[in-house]
């Protein structure tokens, strides 16, 4: 597909329900031009892994998701042989009389019996979008080996050879930021920091999303998101926790904010107790 | 192009050569004569995080909107007045080389308040405090080695089997350990004085002894990161340079403010978190609880020294140290050489 314009990219994602702001559309432009992974860092729920999956729609090609933790290892990123057929098949070998060590090593080694994980499946998948989320919840060993495989976007398996894309998968990044990710990392990719939409896209958000939403209940929701986010909480709603919201309020039945309301749904915005007893202790949900 | 990235650099953004490079390529895609397109080109390849994007916008603004100076920024007056002290001590310390110590006059050291020794005595403290080797706790890795005992090594008992031909032998592995970081926040405010270059020292005694696994803040009214500074294997010149760092010296104690930017931007999960202060909160305590409770969460063991816990009629009175008393595995003293080698003791078994 060829997109020629960054605003060309900001209609595509529309039609695909994600409302993009100029940095952004910029961002995947480029990102797709050169070829060159996104690294998406911000706040938890302004919207991340929410681009990676519309960018897979949008592009028409898979989207494959390594979610971050910690303990992560090549195992499980990269790729496993898978043991359990290996042995049948050593043993099926040993019943039919073949004992030539170097004919089963080939055979055992073969692809066949190699478990694509997801960096590899991205690697083997054209066109794939690879989605490596949260990477700041890795350990920072991890970030050496994923850089290995973002430089030159090659696997090299000591058994089989060197794995390579013809054509590099698209590339998104996350990080909430709760460590500082190597630089090196960073300087591989594009860097882009999402900031909460402002007032009248979170509404516009609302309203796309949610199509059974009023437009006073969507104003009052961005309203209300708003002013949970300047009120120092441990974690102050993002963009999906407001459309979760809306979702909670729309299935009560709401056709506006009001507080009973509001403080029965609170849960699906605030997901800390601290944070739901210092809405509710303040009154921070009525308005004045 | 090269001007603005210069620009850029000189007001602290690291924009290297890779990154300018970036930023030409992405202008080719893009429309060089748009500022829009430049400002995002810009943006999207020269900086690493959102520190660097107030600075971008200035420069940005500065480059290209008209004027074209930009100062880097500006170097803070007050900052220095630490400087002094250190270099003193680093005569001292000399001083101290020049008279060796004997083994009882050293012992008697170990156990002395070093905020109550003349200068050549502190020196020798220093002297010894550098010499610190601590150990340190180990915690699980996600590495492998080959073991008699723990998990099935399934990629060697496969090797094995193909050279024998038959599977006689079930080869297993167990995790690599490696050291549990430390976080430690030295209270470099007005109270803590006579002993925040002694624990510094030991800042630097920890960094230099397990690099990778140690972070060093100084809170007091802003939290700055000071393990950069202390990776230098000199002490003098790893305490000159933090001292430079350090915007807040002397003034109050805002922990709760400062723990609570903390755990929003870095971690202590899995760590072990000291924090050394006196406890002269002068925020509001209640968000101090908070942020200790948050921290007590995250972290593996809390540990707290206070330099006035050496004494044996100490109670922990201050509003910070109630505030944070229910959250601590143990509460430490920091006043003399002896408790420093007590806390490096816990370290290593925490």
């Amino acid at each position: 597909m060829d997109i020629e314009s960054p605003e060309k990219l900001i209609e595509l994602l529309d039609r695909h329900a994600y409302l993009a702001d100029d940095g952004l559309a910029t961002a995947v432009f480029l990102a797709l031009r050169m070829r060159r992974p996104l690294f998406l860092e911000g706040e938890a729920g302004v919207g991340k892994t929410e681009l990676a999956k519309t960018l897979a729609g949008l592009l028409g090609a898979p989207l494959i998701r390594l979610q971050c933790y910690e303990g992560l290892d090549a195992a499980q990123a990269l790729y496993d042989w898978d043991f359990a057929r290996q042995l049948l098949h050593l043993k099926a070998a040993e019943a039919a009389g073949v004992t030539d060590p170097r004919r089963l090593e080939g055979e055992i080694y073969e692809r066949r019996f190699l478990l694509a994980r997801p960096l590899l499946k991205a690697l083997e998948t054209q066109p794939s979008v690879l989605l490596v989320d949260e990477i700041d919840r890795a350990d920072d060993e991890f970030e050496a080996f994923l850089l290995e495989v973002l430089s030159d976007f090659t696997i090299s398996i000591p058994e089989l050879g060197t794995i390579r894309a013809e054509t590099p998968p698209v590339v998104v990044v996350t990080s909430n930021r709760t460590r500082e990710v190597h630089d090196a990392l960073k300087r591989r990719c594009l860097y882009h920091w999402l900031e909460h939409p402002s007032f009248d896209r979170e509404v516009a958000i609302l309203l796309r999303r949610q199509p059974a939403c009023t437009e006073a209940l969507a104003r009052q929701v961005a309203e209300a998101a708003e002013r949970l986010r300047r009120a120092d909480l441990v974690k102050p709603p993002g963009i999906a926790e407001t459309l979760d919201w809306t979702e909670a309020l729309l299935t009560l039945g709401a056709q506006e904010l009001d507080p009973d309301r509001a403080a029965a749904t609170l849960g699906a915005a605030l997901k800390y107790r601290e944070d739901v007893e210092h809405v509710l202790g303040n009154g921070l949900l009525r308005r004045d | 192009m090269t001007g603005f990235v210069r620009t850029l650099r000189a007001a602290g953004v690291a924009a290297d050569h890779e990154r300018a490079q970036g930023f030409l390529r992405a202008l080719e895609h893009l429309d060089a004569g748009v500022p829009g397109d430049v400002y995002w080109a810009g943006r999207l390849t020269l900086c690493a995080g959102p520190d660097d994007l107030p600075r971008y916008d200035r420069c940005f603004h500065a480059y290209f909107g008209g004027a074209r100076a930009v100062a880097g920024p500006a170097a803070t007056a007050s900052v220095h007045r630490y400087t002094a002290s250190v270099a003193d001590s680093a005569e001292g310390e000399r001083d101290g080389e020049a008279a060796p110590a004997t083994a009882s006059r050293t012992e008697v050291l170990r156990h002395r308040d070093v905020a109550r020794l003349t200068e050549a005595e502190r020196a020798e403290v220093h002297r010894m405090l550098a010499m610190l080797r601590a150990g340190r706790a180990r915690r699980r890795s996600r590495r492998y080695e080959s073991a008699h005992r723990g998990v099935l090594d399934r990629r060697r008992t496969i090797r094995d089997a193909l050279k024998k031909g038959e599977v006689a032998l079930l080869r297993r592995r167990r995790h690599t350990t490696r050291p549990r970081r430390v976080v430690l926040f030295v209270d470099v405010s007005g109270s803590m004085s006579p002993y925040a270059e002694t624990l510094l020292r030991f800042a630097h005694a920890l960094v230099r002894s397990e690099p990778r696994a140690t972070r060093v803040f100084s809170v007091g009214t802003r939290l700055t990161a000071l393990t950069a500074g202390l990776r230098h294997r000199d002490p003098g010149t790893a305490l000159d340079e933090v001292s430079r760092t350090i915007p807040d010296w002397s003034g109050g104690t805002r922990l709760g403010e400062e723990l609570k930017e903390f755990l929003s931007r870095h971690s202590a999960r899995g760590a072990i978190a000291v924090i050394a202060s006196d406890g002269w909160e002068r925020g509001d305590p209640e968000l101090l609880r908070t942020q200790m409770a948050r921290l007590a969460r995250q972290a593996h063991r809390v540990l707290w020294v206070n330099p006035h816990k050496g004494y044996e009629d100490y109670q922990p009175l201050t509003g910070g140290m109630r505030a944070a008393l229910p959250y601590l595995d143990a509460l430490v003293a920091g006043h003399s050489l002896a408790a420093y080698e007590e806390l490096t003791e816990r370290l290593a078994h925490a």
